[in-house]
């Protein structure tokens, strides 16, 4: 639902970090437990480039999924739910290993 | 049209473009007189930098401050209301009042004991925030004078999706949870109730007439957040404000 808010945080920093040059791509890298609608993403970044020099520039979303490691029998699981225990033992004891990411991974801009 | 492309990793990656390329290698897009420039910074950076600020004006006037967080409904504010008239005569408190609209929260907490409250309406922008952030606290904070108060308990806008993304500077995430919610929300949010250090379960005083299973929300909160304080409460009657305000003053 703050979609809009993440676009203009990746706006800022997108402008911030092109220094004038033209950028035709940024890419994020967003994991699963923090809830963003990729799609509600997609539309939030045409609408607040749209009045900008970014206006047209792609926004590529990596997914990535939530993964646990067991501390208990080691067994690494792929969370379908973000419900945080093994997949394998059933286990709470688990350490995160993926899931959280929240990074504007790169740009492409125009070569000078 | 956005498509998904899903790696070997298990990673999924979507694009607004139609041609297709080889897993893992995205050096076709370097293919027009474009370079790929690494960035490597969090969403949320700048978010996070003014929050950082706030928290040091915050320690630098002796502040404790609360982010305090619900679903519309769950008895934010009327818990702050026993909370003004128990802690208000022997501590100076704060309140921030975060809304999308109107200062109905901050008027009902009019006069019962604040020292000082601040409105901070989110719909200065467009269509209306759905939480705090760091700046709109910050803009906040010039309203409230901090070497007045200890206490600073900024209640966030309701909502139990996006506030617990946005850092504001606060020293504790309190979150407010209403039996009549439900026990399986904590598996529904669980940004929300991973990012809260206590969680409120309040109007306890109906559980007589509802068939909500207090054991079963417990584990299920337990799943996502293991480590979260957990007071039993009723704004209403009054039961738990006492363990609520010995962890609210911290």
């Amino acid at each position: 639902m703050h979609e809009l808010s993440l676009c203009d945080a990746i706006l800022g920093t997108t402008i911030e970090r092109a220094h004038g040059r033209p950028v035709t791509q940024v890419t994020v890298r967003i994991g699963h437990l923090r809830q963003v609608v990729p799609d509600a993403l997609e539309f939030g970044w045409e609408v607040v480039t749209e009045s900008t020099d970014l206006k047209g520039c792609e926004l590529v979303i990596e997914q990535v999924p939530a993964v646990v490691q067991c501390q208990e029998c080691q067994d690494e699981t792929t969370l379908d739910m973000p419900i945080l225990a093994c997949g394998g033992c059933g286990s709470f004891s688990v350490t995160l290993l993926t899931g959280e990411e929240f990074l504007i991974v790169s740009m492409q801009v125009a070569e000078a | 049209m956005g498509r998904i492309h899903l790696h070997a990793d298990g990673t999924e990656y979507r694009h607004d473009h139609d041609h297709t390329h080889d897993v893992g290698d995205h050096s076709g897009y370097a293919d027009t007189g474009t370079v790929r420039v690494d960035i490597l910074e969090n969403l949320l950076s700048e978010n996070d930098r003014v929050a950082e600020a706030n928290r040091s004006a915050f320690d630098g006037a002796g502040v404790r401050a609360v982010n305090l967080m619900s679903s519309p409904g769950a008895g934010k504010t009327a818990l702050l209301k026993r909370t003004l008239r128990q802690l208000g005569a022997s501590m100076r408190i704060g309140i921030l009042e975060g809304d999308i609209a109107t200062s109905l929260d901050a008027d009902e907490l009019d006069g019962e004991g604040a020292s000082a409250i601040a409105v901070v309406n989110t719909s200065a922008g467009f269509g209306g925030e759905c939480h705090l952030d760091a700046v709109m606290v910050r803009a906040g904070m010039t309203r409230i004078s901090l070497a007045d108060i200890e206490l600073l308990i900024i209640e966030n806008v309701g909502n139990l999706v996006c506030p617990a993304e946005f850092a504001v500077g606060e020293h504790a995430r309190a979150m407010v949870y209403a039996v009549t919610e439900g026990e399986e929300k904590p598996l529904k949010y669980p940004v929300m109730f991973r990012a809260a250090d206590v969680v409120v379960v309040n109007k306890i005083d109906l559980l007589p007439h509802l068939e909500f299973d207090l054991d079963k929300f417990l584990s299920n909160l337990k799943a996502v957040n293991p480590t979260a304080q957990v007071i039993q409460a009723s704004a209403r009657t009054g039961a738990g404000v006492d363990e609520w305000c010995s962890w609210l003053t911290g």
